[in-house]
């Protein structure tokens, strides 16, 4: 690039520059710290209690992770981002790990340069409006101002569904998800469109949520994952087995309760390599080899994480849906520890 | 070395030292230094940034900018959509952000100026009255403003189902203002050329009027005169040819109202809220301006028998506008650079498509930012360019 060479030219005065550290798995050590990019707040995903603590699903694999990287689930330093600023938040070092409903894209892989790590939701977007307005399909809806948080893959989304569908709309963009909230309930716009959880998260914290409905239309493949800055492989490997480690651990019925005992006798070879009772996987990825028993004590398996954040039995009360494992007739398919 | 030479020697001390005593040299030293010291900080950071985009593998392009833009933005004066590449999409930020700032300035000067001559009112509440609009809107931050304005207009307008309406054809509603739009028949050009013609008309008038005031100290009627060419003609040639101008009303359809123009609520709230702050400033401005006149100029002019508000137009405002117009053109600026703030609200200027969007789904950040901030800068030096034109057009020449 010339532009680029001229730049460096110009910088012939400077001393030695601080580039980001690629060992990013050391550094976490060092620190006795993980910094775990999180949205600015979606209930069941993350958010902040009465008491200040974060909760939700991506928050309890932040915990994980940390749990399994520093033996103490406690251990993580939440970075709020919003749409537009997480990948920036990532790549300057201001967090280590992206958990933040984030849609695994080609683009986002290939040329923001991170490293996606799996998912660990399988989303598709969708459309919220007011049962009054009467309407039952997203096709009803030319004309209609939409909300629509920018610097999402659902603000794409909208505007080729509307222009396959030769319909006409009014975008009404927004920053986060709160914004959109008070956008949508004050009428400044007829629908809110954004993944299907995060609109059943949304719709649980309105005053009246049996007064707005999803449309059924689903107009996107949202695979959610966790993302780490590309060119650190040692770091993309433990968090990418954290996650791993927590779907295995449902198709295997380790839970927090009895991940303990599980080690100390373990059923099945499965159980005991997960758990470290057999071979040495913690240390193939630069951990020890209590790893993935740490990050099962720290919040659960994946079901139980998605069940006490997500559930049917929470106030979001999403089904399992596609996010069931495989073998029960969803897509959730971990690669096996071995 | 011996002492008494060491004493002897302290006025001319040797080499390089003795540059140090010269205080002519010692100011070169020192700017040369601090040169230095800046070209070198400048140039770390700007390796400091390439070294750091290299290590994560990005490179500075500029490509992007002739791809899709694949979003679409709620007002624009282009033939825009989600197809259009980023620089249109740049393209129609600027002109929004134009179009803020433009009206903002317009609507901030109009109620500045009368604001400040307000405050000089002898009249007590008048005078109490724009000191607490001045204090109250300048001692809250212009962001909080913003988002009052718009807070306003989304929650307490009905929707539009429920648009409150002037006569059929003006509707405000939480969408914003919906209002006729002209739709003009071919004859309609008459009524356009005659109202050009008329405003070269009264220009040429007054022209003749200064002539006959500088020759015979007569006052021609300028204004009536102006006003019955620029308005007066076009409209009897309106009724004239037929009134061929049809309204394209808007009307309910669907979710919101089609046809004629509307002013969405981003629009109204920011244009609002920094003119109105904008206008608190210049309000100050212009009072300064006013009180540094010597009173003497007044008095002087009275004693030239100038009536009141021949003194205000002809010896008061001329002197006060050359103090007024450097600090007015930072409060220019600052309307301008503040209308940054739109994101706010998501109004879709510069800052919210190229700085915004844009970035973030291309991940150009680097190169985003250095384009936005060029051309905040450009706008800037525009704006201060004229005002500096227009500050030595107005200066006082001395004979």
């Amino acid at each position: 690039m010339k532009l680029k060479s001229i730049l460096v030219a110009g910088a012939a005065l400077a001393m030695t520059a601080t580039v980001a550290n690629a060992a990013t798995l050391e550094d976490v050590k060092a620190s006795g710290e993980l910094n775990c990019i999180v949205t600015t707040g979606l209930v069941g995903f993350a958010y902040t209690d009465a008491n200040g603590r974060w909760n939700g699903f991506d928050v309890d694999f932040c915990r994980a992770t940390a749990a399994a990287v520093l033996g103490d689930g406690d251990k993580v330093k939440f970075v709020p981002t919003t749409g537009k600023t997480r990948f920036t938040a990532l790549s300057s070092g201001e967090g280590d790990l992206l958990y933040r409903n984030t849609t695994v894209t080609m683009s986002r892989d290939a040329d923001l340069k991170l490293t996606f790590l799996g998912v660990n939701y399988y989303d598709g977007q969708g459309f919220m409006v007011n049962k009054a307005l009467g309407v039952t399909s997203a096709k009803q809806l030319n004309g209609a101002s939409v909300c629509i948080q920018t610097g999402t893959t659902t603000e794409l989304n909208l505007a080729d569904y509307f222009r396959a569908q030769g319909m006409s709309y009014e975008p009404v963009p927004i920053e986060t998800n709160e914004e959109a909230r008070t956008n949508y309930l004050s009428g400044r716009c007829d629908v809110y469109t954004t993944d299907a959880s995060g609109l059943a998260a949304t719709r649980a914290t309105f005053e009246n949520p049996k007064d707005h409905i999803l449309l059924p239309e689903i107009i996107s493949k949202e695979p959610l994952g966790p993302a780490v800055r590309q060119g650190d492989d040692a770091w993309a490997d433990a968090t990418r087995w954290v996650l791993n480690a927590l779907i295995e651990a449902e198709e295997y019925g380790i839970t927090a309760a009895n991940a303990d005992e599980m080690a100390a006798n373990p059923p099945n070879p499965n159980i005991a390599r997960i758990l470290g009772a057999e071979g040495n996987y913690g240390e193939m990825i630069g951990l020890d080899n209590q790893w993935a028993l740490r990050a099962i004590k720290a919040g659960g398996n994946y079901g139980e994480i998605f069940d006490r954040n997500l559930g049917p039995n929470t106030e979001i009360g999403l089904e399992r849906g596609l996010n069931a494992l495989w073998s029960n007739g969803g897509i959730l398919y971990a690669p096996p520890i071995r | 070395m011996s002492v008494a030479s060491d004493t002897d020697s302290t006025p001319q001390r040797g080499g390089i030292m003795r540059l140090w005593y010269d205080s002519e040299a010692r100011q070169v030293i020192i700017q040369i230094f601090t040169i230095a010291v800046i070209f070198a900080l400048v140039g770390y950071l700007i390796h400091n940034a390439a070294a750091n985009l290299d290590a994560i593998g990005k490179t500075l392009g500029f490509d992007f900018l002739f791809q899709p833009a694949n979003y679409d933005i709620n007002q624009s004066f282009l033939e825009y959509d989600s197809r259009s590449t980023n620089l249109k999409a740049a393209a129609v930020g600027l002109i929004n952000t134009f179009l803020v700032a433009g009206l903002g300035i317009l609507i901030a000067t109009v109620v500045g100026f009368i604001m400040g001559v307000l405050r000089l009112s002898k009249n007590f509440l008048m005078n109490r009255l724009v000191y607490c609009y001045v204090e109250g809107l300048r001692n809250v931050p212009v962001l909080l403003w913003i988002l009052l304005m718009h807070g306003f207009i989304v929650t307490n307008l009905p929707s539009p189902k429920q648009a409150l309406s002037l006569n059929d054809s003006f509707f405000f509603s939480n969408r914003g203002i919906n209002m006729p739009s002209p739709d003009p028949h071919p004859l309609f050009w008459a009524t356009i050329i005659v109202f050009l013609l008329g405003i070269i008309g009264s220009l040429i008038f007054k022209n003749y009027a200064k002539k006959v005031q500088d020759e015979t100290g007569k006052i021609l009627p300028v204004l009536y005169v102006s006003l019955g060419l620029i308005i007066g003609l076009p409209l009897i040639v309106y009724f004239l040819t037929g009134m061929p101008l049809d309204w394209n009303t808007p009307a309910m359809q669907g979710f919101n109202f089609k046809g004629g123009y509307v002013v969405k609520p981003e629009l109204i709230a920011l244009t609002l809220a920094l003119a109105l702050y904008t206008s608190a400033f210049i309000a100050e401005t212009v009072r300064a301006g006013i009180l540094a006149v010597n009173y003497g100029q007044t008095e002087a002019a009275s004693a030239l028998g100038l009536r009141n508000n021949r003194t205000l137009q002809l010896v008061i405002i001329p002197q006060a506008m050359r103090v007024i117009v450097p600090p007015l053109t930072s409060q220019y600026l600052n309307l301008t650079k503040n209308s940054s703030l739109a994101i706010a609200i998501g109004y879709m200027d510069i800052t919210a498509t190229l700085g915004g969007i844009t970035l973030n789904q291309t991940g150009r950040e680097m190169e985003c930012m250095i384009l936005v901030m060029a051309i905040y800068l450009c706008i800037s030096l525009a704006v201060s360019g004229f005002m500096n034109w227009y500050n030595s057009s107005i200066k006082l020449i001395e004979r």
